[in-house]
């Protein structure tokens, strides 16, 4: 009896705080996205107009393709990137120390100001920048190449840069996991490095493949900064209208979106804990 | 020991490719920032000077980063401290099962994965219709816990799921009371994880952009001031200025990899010494 409301005791704050910030704002949101809006003000109301302007949208459809197709392009190479690091790091690193330090190497951005890492881009990318220059003295093009900044290529390289360490992080926290007597045991049973790679290494590391999913698949699909900055307001993503809505203060009109998104991305994430325990994996 | 395959050099080439990717723009405009007075975004370099530095420290310049500086420095720290005490906390309940503890969990993970403009946005409207003045100590606070929290509540249950059960059980056995327990046992055996709770509470805070946008109120935290930079600085200012941050987030960072390494050391240096005949 007393263990199990010390139990809750302890659980308190946090679910306080997750009911004041996180549970609270999700229903007003809720609530909102029924509600109407003159140019300048909100008033409560019970219509539909919000969601029937935004399912009856084409621009909005395009819109959410256009989400699902950066999360999709930034997930598969995030994936192939952070998985040769991660199997670099544990597999062909062989002393401790050394691999605690590249992990570290590889960590240690993540902890560093993201709107600092993308404006970090822009004397690589723009127009006179180092990569045109470079192109241009080896004379492979003739003029700067346009598409490489404010371009669907800059937004998702920045994805890439900024999210490929979630990728990195499980995916070498499960390998180091695995028993290394599999894998001798996987060539002494005459299978080639790739086999061994497909068959026994892959399955293995699949919870971490799918935690680092979840977190680039999240992070990319609730992103509106990222697009916004790197494409130079040229592109758009399901949180640019959010927060454009915003900005006109269309609250209702931003609610209704951002209802249909927290939808969209609970759904997926629900299939993909369906094929893995996170509080086992870590 | 083995010789090295074909597969490993590749591999070695792939993973430095990799940093001087992470690393490449971070090293760049730190070059750029020394640019001379009338040097521009891009090299070449136009002279070397610390001009856009002084620029910086002189007040009218560009905004107010010195004030937004010390507010996200300020909430860093009541993030931290927040982030601690309530992950530990949580973490010590979820080793029991206890009524709703899975809602908690699911909870804890919807905060992780939910689009950081919806805290915003919904703090922002909870706070309007309540007639409350949003300010960055109380909805920017509250909003960014949402971020914070979860990771501390996951390094728990990675602490947690390597800690050996064995050592409270011996504490109990000579009297301990529970907290007794806690405090003289689980605590320091954990201390070293709780420098890290402590690195993503502060970083995460330091660094968060869309959960403080519309819950700031009138004074900005340092990324949105930098972010409002963007879209009316030309100048390389603004490359001096992110310098500074990320030397500042290295000092940071650094500060607290030595003080794991200490405790690591001090524990390696006075831990026990059964079982090796002294």
């Amino acid at each position: 009896m007393t263990r199990t409301l010390v139990g809750w005791l302890q659980a308190a704050p946090l679910a306080l705080i997750l009911l004041c910030f996180l549970a609270a704002p999700i229903v007003m949101i809720v609530i909102v996205s029924f509600w109407g809006a003159t140019e300048y003000s909100i008033y409560p109301a019970f219509q539909f107009d919000n969601y029937e302007f935004l399912f009856g949208s084409e621009v909005v459809w395009r819109v959410f393709g256009a989400t699902f197709r950066y999360a999709a392009i930034t997930w598969a190479l995030t994936l192939v990137i952070g998985f040769a690091v991660a199997y670099f790091l544990a597999f062909h690193v062989r002393s401790t120390t050394w691999q605690i330090a590249l992990f570290l190497l590889c960590t240690i951005p993540f902890w560093t100001s993201n709107i600092i890492r993308m404006i970090s881009w822009i004397p690589f990318l723009g127009r006179n920048g180092i990569a045109n220059k470079t192109l241009i003295d080896w004379g492979l093009i003739d003029a700067p190449l346009e598409w490489l900044l404010y371009s669907d290529f800059s937004v998702i390289l920045a994805f890439v840069h900024l999210y490929t360490l979630f990728m990195v992080v499980p995916i070498f926290n499960t390998m180091m996991r695995i028993d290394k007597s599999l894998i001798e045991a996987a060539y002494d049973g005459g299978a080639s490095g790739l086999q061994t790679l497909w068959h026994v290494i892959i399955p293995l590391t699949k919870p971490g493949i799918m935690i680092g999913t979840i977190f680039v698949v999240t992070l990319v699909m609730g992103d509106f900064i990222t697009v916004r900055f790197m494409s130079g307001s040229q592109r758009a993503n399901v949180g640019r209208l959010i927060s454009n809505d915003i900005g006109l203060l269309q609250y209702p009109s931003a609610a209704a979106t951002a209802v249909v998104l927290l939808c969209t991305v609970l759904i997926m994430i629900a299939i993909l804990l369906r094929f893995v325990n996170i509080r086992k994996e870590l | 020991m083995e010789k090295r395959s074909p597969g490993f050099y590749l591999l070695a080439a792939f993973f430095a490719l990799f940093l001087l990717f992470l690393y490449g723009p971070t090293i760049t405009i730190g070059i750029l920032s020394f640019q001379g007075p009338q040097g521009g975004l891009t090299f070449p370099m136009n002279g070397v000077s610390t001009y856009w530095f002084r620029d910086l420290f002189q007040e009218q310049a560009v905004g107010d980063i010195w004030g937004a500086f010390g507010r996200s420095f300020v909430l860093g720290l009541m993030v931290m401290v927040t982030t601690v005490v309530v992950s530990v906390l949580a973490g010590l309940a979820f080793r029991k099962r206890f009524f709703g503890s899975g809602l908690l969990f699911y909870a804890a993970i919807t905060s992780l994965v939910i689009p950081s403009i919806l805290i915003s946005l919904g703090v922002g409207l909870i706070f309007n219709q309540l007639g409350l003045k949003v300010h960055w100590a109380t909805s920017g606070f509250g909003s960014q816990l949402t971020w914070t929290l979860p990771f501390g509540l996951l390094i728990m249950f990675a602490v947690f799921n390597r800690f050996d059960k064995s050592y409270e059980e011996a504490a109990r056995d000579q009297g301990a009371t529970s907290w007794q327990t806690i405090r003289y046992v689980v605590l320091p055996i954990i201390a070293p994880s709780l420098i890290g709770v402590a690195l993503f509470g502060f970083t995460l805070s330091y660094d968060e952009f869309a959960r403080t946008l519309l819950t700031s109120g009138s004074y900005n935290t340092l990324p949105l001031e930098v972010f409002g930079m963007t879209t009316n600085v030309t100048t390389p200012v603004i490359y001096a200025l992110g310098t500074l941050t990320t030397v500042f987030s290295f000092l940071i960072i650094a500060v607290f990899l030595l003080t794991v390494w200490i405790l690591n050391r001090r524990r390696a240096r006075l831990g026990s010494d059964a079982g090796k005949g002294v």
